[in-house]
């Protein structure tokens, strides 16, 4: 028998939270609930902060609360919108959350791919931020996630692709996510994630090596399609094996980096 | 313990039980006595537990009951004003776009809103309505050619 408590802020849901699990939009934990495989007490707080959406200049502070149709519904939020898009349906988009993204498990997470590739920081309850690339991998134990701080990237830097077998609804045989600055003719800060292709969303060491410091030439792209994939050890499932994720992720990631570097994406 | 639960279905009060940590569609369904909604994979794949709850489309079987206390919901009991059916059941009849008829409630509810925000919606806009919705009978033609001649009627309207 699962029981439900409700707490009117974030910081008293995560005092009770205990052994608990935390369900934001129920679009993960309610699947446990309904399979009789969910721990016996959840945590929720009705939180009005957890669903605000805040913008400070180029600093954009996203409530852990925040749905994928809110950030659909944001202009100012464009650059994150064809990754919210390709999550599930109308309905999941309605439902599901930033927070819970983070945590949602092999092959879903989408939004966390952009958000990594972002330098997104999460904003923990009452324990300070941590880089969202870190916390994703706290699968077991799940931090307390409050908001996420990104920077809004420079127009034609950031891109952001999903590799599906069923449209406009599927799960990613893999996601991509790149920024990509440029300083003069020189790629700064380069930035590349992946979803799908580990446990959990990750970035490429190897792709993001062939391409910092360099020019953003057709020789940089071929590299970080060599080396994307270096050192990862994709799941296969039923949507793809991890040979075919591995064979296939330089090919779409060249794709990525050229659309950004014709200035399409 | 059970939740006391009182909220508006289709535009009428009710109130009734939530035991813990049951979903909107079985308390919808057994505690309620609204059965339009439908149980398909309890997991937030399919789309036939699709209702409305405060203007949005939520999957029911995704949502805990105890949720909407306070809560508009709508399911496809609403739709058909006593004998006069909605515009868009008259539409899937006329385009045959129930077979089994399993998805059909969840598929209405996903087409009503988007008609309701987009009077005059593409092709491609309805495709993507219905994709949190999944039909194994059609291969969803004649559903989308059903939306499409509602759409249309409107513009004429």
């Amino acid at each position: 028998m699962t029981r439900v408590e409700t707490y009117p802020t974030l910081a008293e849901a995560a005092r009770a939270l205990g052994e608990a699990a935390y369900m934001a939009g129920g679009t993960l934990v309610m699947r446990d609930v309904n399979a009789g495989t969910a721990p016996p007490r959840l945590v929720r707080a009705a939180d009005p902060e957890l669903t605000a959406i805040s913008a400070a200049g180029d600093s954009i502070r996203l409530g852990a609360g925040v749905t994928m149709a809110q950030i659909l519904a944001r202009p100012e939020l464009d650059f994150l919108h064809e990754a919210a898009r390709r999550i599930g349906g109308p309905q999941i988009r309605n439902m599901a959350t930033v927070g819970g993204n983070l945590f949602a498990p092999h092959p879903y997470g989408d939004l966390a791919v952009a958000l990594i590739a972002l330098g997104g920081r999460a904003i923990l309850a009452g324990q300070g931020t941590r880089p969202v690339e870190q916390i994703v991998r706290e699968r077991e134990r799940p931090p307390l996630v409050a908001a996420i701080e990104i920077a809004r990237p420079r127009p034609g830097a950031f891109g952001f692709a999903k590799v599906a077998r069923v449209k406009p609804k599927g799960a990613s045989v893999l996601a991509l996510a790149v920024l990509a600055p440029r300083e003069g003719s020189t790629l700064r800060g380069v930035r590349v994630a992946l979803g799908a292709m580990g446990d959990h969303p990750l970035r490429s060491a190897g792709a993001e090596r062939a391409l910092e410091g360099r020019p953003f030439d057709a020789e940089a792209i071929a590299r970080a399609a060599r080396q994307v994939a270096e050192g990862l050890d994709p799941p296969t499932d039923s949507l793809a094996t991890g040979w075919y994720r591995r064979e296939v992720a330089g090919v779409h990631l060249a794709r990525l980096l050229e659309s950004l570097r014709g200035g399409r994406a | 313990m059970k939740t006391p639960v009182a909220f508006t279905l289709n535009g009428v009060e009710r109130a009734a039980f939530a035991d813990p940590g049951q979903n909107l569609l079985d308390f919808l369904r057994r505690a309620v006595g609204d059965l339009t909604p439908k149980y398909g994979c309890g997991q937030g794949g399919c789309g036939a537990c699709t209702v409305v709850v405060d203007g949005k489309t939520v999957l029911s079987c995704l949502v805990l009951a105890e949720t909407v206390a306070g809560k508009r919901v709508e399911t496809a009991a609403g739709l058909a004003q006593g004998a006069a059916l909605h515009p868009l059941q008259h539409a899937f009849m006329e385009h045959f776009a129930a077979q089994c008829g399993y998805c059909t409630p969840g598929m209405l509810i996903s087409a009503r809103a988007l008609l309701d925000r987009n009077p005059n919606p593409s092709r491609a806009e309805i495709v993507e309505a219905i994709s949190g919705n999944l039909c194994r009978c059609t291969g969803y033609e004649p559903i989308i050619a059903a939306i499409e001649s509602v759409a249309a009627g409107r513009t004429r309207a």
